[in-house]
């Protein structure tokens, strides 16, 4: 069980008059190797909530488990540098947080810290920077100069280098063209398939239908959905409630449903989707 | 009337690379054209240019037929608006109406005259409610709709969106693009739109897009998807309805070229 949370809510600024609610007894079970979305609306609880995860913010009712640790409001929790390097929290915008003058000694910053040697470090510098797609040629280079997508996999590779058990992501893509946002998903994807739980935050619900397992609505601060994907697209009016545009395939569906054409609940990718279309438009035509 | 001409316009940062390379194309007046390429294709940067916020190395840039030059600088920068995509690095004042006022204040606008001027584009963004309120207490797209309220009371002929919407959540975006749609609707303003959001290029009069500092290709939506391997080319994606209509021709359904899910859907039913 690598991520549980039991009765967790966490009150900003509390005894003063600006405390704020911002979770409110969250309860949700996370399974090892899963790649789930958190999603809700700004103002939600979503970034709190992931902040609890590497015990950035500690919980102040209630507990959080994550992997063998346990974290309790009211509780000093021990064994937090481990914990921080067991789960790799990639902020939004991650790219303003550069700093070093090449973006290797950026990259093996994070495995420094925690201990490696300077060749340890290195090498898992380069082998993080690989699994982005930046080869030795952008190493001796200030990150600075860097492209914004290119950035974003620099300190996407910081976080990598650490090789984190989970891996945390807010809006990963988000100011990404298409092209290097698709790339950064099947990154996300093929770690996620090497073994690694992945949790994202993201409001892209195309992303969410294509690559995740599973989908966390919070709303107001509360958890309002756990669901598999698949049954939480399947129907498109509970998207609208909590005002989110389903993916295009799904609309698509009920556009031609609404004229007459009736498909399988199941049917979810496009491939499959159109060879039905095919048949009916056939038949009737 | 055109609103912009870009002739061979040429830009560089660091005097090496040109971020913007030998750059040519129109957009009519009263348009709404939507500008799109990969990361650093060079997209913000001619937004800029035209904004007379850097300046060229060469070419030449006409806005509402004035050249862009130092004489007709403070012309030029007071016809062209431009909303940035950081919701939080364009608030300057310390409530709504401040923050409205703030450009007014540089024109020199009187004060008895400030109010009223305030109230009409707060209104027009939907921000009366919060004309009192600190930027800390606003969301992502309701500082959005104050930036464009406070750039709209400078009544520019031309409004640059410069990814204004790609920092926003959901809700935020759909206000902005709720805005920006009205303004089209309701006024004779020129809008160019940079985006990522291939959904709203296809709602556009016109496309200009930009391939490594280069324009790709510059004409209205339907000539741009014309050619789906020059788009993918580009590293741009297709919309749903060319993806879903490449995947029925594989099931021998040929269908005529749509770039909206409702054309696809008409065609589908005919």
């Amino acid at each position: 069980m690598p991520i549980k949370f039991e009765h967790v809510s966490h009150t900003y600024g509390e005894g003063t008059p600006f405390c704020y609610n911002a979770l409110n007894d969250v309860n949700l079970e996370l399974k090892e190797g899963k790649f789930t979305a958190i999603i809700g609306q700004t103002g939600s609880g979503k970034s709190t909530l992931i902040q609890h995860l590497n015990a950035l913010l500690l919980p102040t009712a209630g507990t959080v488990y994550v992997l063998d640790r346990k974290i309790t409001a009211g509780h000093q929790p021990k064994k937090l540098k481990s914990l921080r390097q067991d789960v790799g929290l990639v902020f939004q915008f991650p790219e303003y947080q550069l700093f070093e003058e090449t973006v290797l000694k950026d990259v093996a910053f994070g495995p420094k810290n925690f201990g490696a040697s300077e060749e340890e470090a290195n090498q898992k510098a380069r082998a993080a920077l690989r699994k982005t797609g930046l080869d030795a040629e952008y190493e001796e280079r200030s990150p600075l100069e860097l492209s914004g997508g290119q950035k974003r996999r620099v300190a996407i590779a910081g976080i990598l280098a650490m090789d984190p058990k989970i891996l945390v992501l807010d809006e990963p893509t988000a100011g990404l063209d298409p092209q290097g946002a698709a790339k950064m998903m099947e990154l996300f994807d093929s770690l996620n398939r090497e073994g690694k739980t992945v949790l994202m935050v993201t409001h892209d619900m195309e992303q969410v239908f294509r690559y995740c397992d599973e989908v966390v609505v919070l709303e107001n601060g509360k958890q309002k959905i756990q669901m598999d994907v698949k049954s939480f697209f399947k129907d498109p009016e509970l998207c609208r409630q909590l005002h989110i545009l389903p993916p295009a395939l799904i609309r698509m569906k009920e556009m031609l449903e609404k004229k007459g054409f009736e498909f399988d609940e199941d049917i979810m990718d496009l491939r499959s989707f159109s060879k039905e279309v095919a048949r009916q438009v056939k038949k009737n035509g | 009337m055109k609103a912009v001409e870009v002739e061979n316009l040429t830009f560089s940062y660091d005097l090496e690379v040109n971020a913007i390379d030998g750059v040519s194309f129109s957009i009519e007046s009263g348009s709404y054209t939507t500008v799109i390429g990969h990361n650093g294709s060079g997209k913000s940067t001619l937004a800029k240019l035209i904004a007379g916020l850097l300046e060229k190395k060469s070419g030449k840039i006409t806005i509402d037929g004035f050249e862009l030059n130092e004489e007709n600088l403070r012309e030029i920068r007071n016809r062209v608006g431009i909303v940035f995509q950081n919701p939080d690095n364009q608030f300057i004042g310390s409530t709504v109406r401040d923050d409205i006022a703030f450009g007014l204040e540089n024109h020199c606008v009187p004060r008895e005259e400030m109010d009223d001027i305030i109230n009409r584009y707060a209104e027009q963004v939907r921000m009366t409610k919060y004309l009192d309120h600190e930027p800390t207490l606003l969301s992502g797209g309701q500082k959005q709709r104050v930036a464009i309220a406070g750039i709209l009371a400078m009544k520019p002929d031309i409004l640059i969106f410069d990814e204004a919407t790609s920092m926003l959540d959901p809700k935020g975006k759909d206000e902005i693009k709720r805005v920006i749609r009205d303004l089209h609707r309701e006024s004779s303003m020129t809008i160019i739109s940079i985006t990522h959001d291939i959904e709203e290029v296809t709602t556009a009069d016109n496309v200009v897009a930009m391939y490594k500092g280069k324009v790709a290709m510059c004409g209205t939506p339907e000539q741009f998807f014309a050619d789906p391997s020059q788009v993918r080319k580009i590293h741009l994606e297709l919309p749903f309805a060319m993806q879903m209509e490449e995947e029925l021709a594989k099931q021998g359904l040929k269908l005529d070229r749509t770039i909206t899910m409702e054309g696809l859907v008409e065609q589908l039913c005919r």
